[in-house]
């Protein structure tokens, strides 16, 4: 079978399956009556002409890049971590634990220990998954869904019987001190009086995603542990040949891709609500799976598709507030971007790479 | 516990468990054929909208249970094409699926009735309505059975006897019929049932059909049975929880009742009490919640019996390599 070229493959096809999924929301927007051109500029309006409107689109394009590197780095030894979203529930415990019990002086060192917590938290909540992968041969997709829901119940236990502040309501943590508010875009860039990025949630957490983007691309292509991690995805029969343990490579590739879905929660707990609640991940765990499809599963091309999620969700609940389209409509889009860059992949490649056969031999003739 | 409450809390054990039951059979059809299914829960989720607003437009329950199974039978047609068409990651498309429904639901029940994301509320010839089985009233006197008779036994509605019928049924067929051979082995070895001359592809689309069918008969309970009207994400969780149930009962269909019984059995106490006081250890509703996906973890792992699934379960099947 005749290959593409690597432009074709990294660009092509993933705009082809933008450009269709893109096609079928308009359908869904005529569908409900609206008018999609009208509704594609209100997002970006909403979502890149104000700085406010950036400040969001890069606060969930924060959290869309450490779930989208976590589904990736899991993709590339061919595990299918679908458990981001429990992974970063429990992120979230940890965070919430270290800003509340440790004393911390400054914001800087405080976001050391919590990045910190939210990695060992989410690859603890990864491991037992991995482990059953690889010593029992259960299907790590099914055992990360089962842990989705374990997470809620766990988080749901402890918000409403340890970590609740007594005399509270909410199911939520205590407030966290003052100590540990991370500075956001607006205390960051605004110069003094303006209103640059005000009430945006967008914080140095954003930075600290574009690190673990570059230490995912070390990693995986510059290490040795990296290339362990891709022999293994390629083929499992010759990576053992070659003297690697299955069981390290699956339990390693978990581990690290649950400590990025949990790091997802430095942005969402310690960077924004300033507190644990109960749904603060808010599906990003899944939305990472379309992340890592659309970026094909490199960090250049996750920051890029982690970039368009986050200009969707904060057009989305643009469109929200002033038009009568519910916010739903995302994660239609969403899902249709995963179809068609994930599960009906074959349905743009196939007559591409077709297409590339009959050109490559034409040139050849 | 007195008698009345053990039989309140063993009935909408039934009733939760009804649901589960016809979910847990669908990705049974489905998965012994080897199509992974992971999205039983957004195909119930789209039945049950769909039969909620069309029992509620048409005030027929019936209208509404076909407008169920057409949609849920749409969503398996994606999964269909992706999976066994375009040789697609069965995984991914079931993703796409759950949030496909999730969104859908929503976005078009706004639009529709503009009631915040759901369907009006059924009353009447709009919902299922109970089956009083003879003699129910006859019996009652007799001590434990009479009553045993009448509340767990008769008063529920059609779709729950279907469901518990559907168990011997899906047994005879996977087990008594050339369709069920023929369905078991291409989940365990397609190649041979190529070879037999029989179309892989046709048999893998007449099992993820059946599984749309039946997904969109629990959807319906859903909407029409079990609550009256569709709401926002009103599945819950239900089409993991049958998934489970799935292997928990390692893919068979008695233990795939039983399995479901259980968890129903579960999700009545969850509801009726909501922290349970063992002599002095309380046990957190939040456990009962998550014991199905616990109970299910543990049975993967081995340690009570291994749970296999079809072996060529997950992977597209290409004709001759």
């Amino acid at each position: 079978m005749g290959k593409m070229p690597l432009w074709a493959d990294a660009l092509l096809v993933p705009l082809l399956s933008l450009a269709l999924a893109a096609f079928f929301s308009a359908l869904v927007i005529l569908g409900i009556g609206e008018n999609p051109i009208e509704a594609f500029n209100l997002m970006v309006d909403g979502a890149l002409k104000r700085s406010a409107g950036w400040g969001y689109t890069l606060y969930y394009t924060t959290n869309y890049i450490f779930t989208g590197l976590a589904v990736a780095v899991a993709f590339h030894a061919r595990l299918f971590n679908i458990g981001g979203e429990g992974q970063a529930m429990i992120g979230g415990v940890g965070v919430a634990l270290v800003c509340l019990y440790i004393p911390w002086p400054h914001w800087s060192l405080a976001i050391v220990g919590a990045s910190t917590g939210a990695a060992l938290f989410g690859a603890a909540w990864a491991f037992i998954p991995a482990y059953l992968q690889a010593k029992r041969g259960s299907h790590v997709v099914i055992t990360t869904i089962m842990f989705n829901y374990i997470a809620f119940s766990v988080l749901g236990y402890l918000l409403v019987e340890v970590l609740r502040p007594t005399g509270s309501m909410d199911t939520a943590s205590a407030a966290f001190p003052e100590a540990v508010h991370l500075p956001n875009f607006h205390e960051m860039f605004a110069p003094e009086g303006s209103r640059m990025f005000r009430g945006a949630p967008a914080n140095v957490t954003f930075f600290l995603a574009l690190l673990a983007c570059v230490f995912v691309w070390l990693l995986i292509w510059r290490t040795r542990l990296g290339y362990d991690i891709r022999s293994f995805g390629k083929s499992e029969t010759a990576a053992k040949y070659a003297g690697i343990s299955p069981l390290r490579i699956t339990v390693v590739a978990m581990l690290l891709s649950g400590a990025l879905a949990g790091m997802m929660s430095v942005n969402t707990t310690m960077g924004e609500t300033e507190r644990l609640i109960l749904n603060s991940t808010e599906g990003a765990g899944f939305v990472g799976i379309a992340v890592a499809l659309m970026g094909r599963n490199h960090p250049i091309g996750i920051l890029m598709a982690a970039l368009l999620f986050g200009f969707l969700a904060q057009g989305g609940a643009e469109l929200a507030l002033w038009t009568s389209i519910p916010r739903e409509l995302i994660t239609v889009i969403q899902a249709l971007v995963i179809l068609f860059t994930g599960a009906l992949d074959n349905m743009v490649r196939m007559p591409l790479e077709r297409l590339f056969l009959i050109i490559g031999k034409k040139e050849a003739s | 516990m007195d008698l009345v409450t053990l039989l309140q809390i063993l009935d909408s054990s039934v009733r939760l468990a009804i649901p589960l039951l016809l979910a847990c059979l669908a990705g049974l059809y489905s998965e012994r054929a080897g199509i992974f299914d992971i999205g039983l829960e957004g195909k119930m989720l789209v039945a049950a909208f769909a039969a909620g607003a069309f029992a509620a437009v048409s005030g027929s329950v019936w209208v509404g249970l076909l407008a169920g199974i057409g949609a849920s039978l749409m969503l398996s047609a994606i999964h269909g094409i992706a999976s066994i068409t375009f040789r697609g990651n069965q995984l991914i498309s079931g993703v796409a699926i759950n949030m496909l429904a999730s969104g859908l639901t929503v976005l078009i029940a706004q639009n529709w009735f503009k009631q915040g994301g759901r369907t009006p509320a059924l009353s009447g010839e709009g919902r299922l309505s109970p089956i009083n089985l003879p003699f129910a009233d006859m019996f009652e006197s007799i001590p434990l059975f009479g009553p045993t008779y009448k509340e767990l036994i008769s008063g529920h509605s059609l779709l729950v006897y279907v469901a518990v019928a559907l168990v011997p049924i899906t047994w005879w067929i996977l087990y008594r019929t050339r369709f069920g051979l023929r369905l078991r082995a291409v989940g365990e070895n397609p190649a041979s049932v190529d070879t037999a001359g029989v179309s892989v592809v046709r048999l893998r689309f007449a099992a993820v059909a059946i599984c749309g069918i039946l997904c969109g008969v629990a959807g319906a309970y859903l909407a029409t049975g079990l609550q009256a009207g569709f709401i926002k994400e009103m599945t819950a969780g239900r089409g993991f929880i049958a998934l489970a149930a799935l292997i928990f009962a390692k893919w068979r269909p008695w233990h795939a009742l039983y399995a479901c019984l259980l968890f129903g059995f579960l999700q009545a106490i969850a509801v009726r009490f909501q922290s349970i006081d063992l002599g002095g250890v309380v046990i957190p509703v939040q456990f009962m919640e998550a014991l199905p996906f616990i109970l299910t973890v543990v049975i993967l792992a081995g340690f009570v019996g291994r749970a296999i699934p079809p072996r060529a379960g997950g992977e597209p099947y290409v004709k001759e390599r």
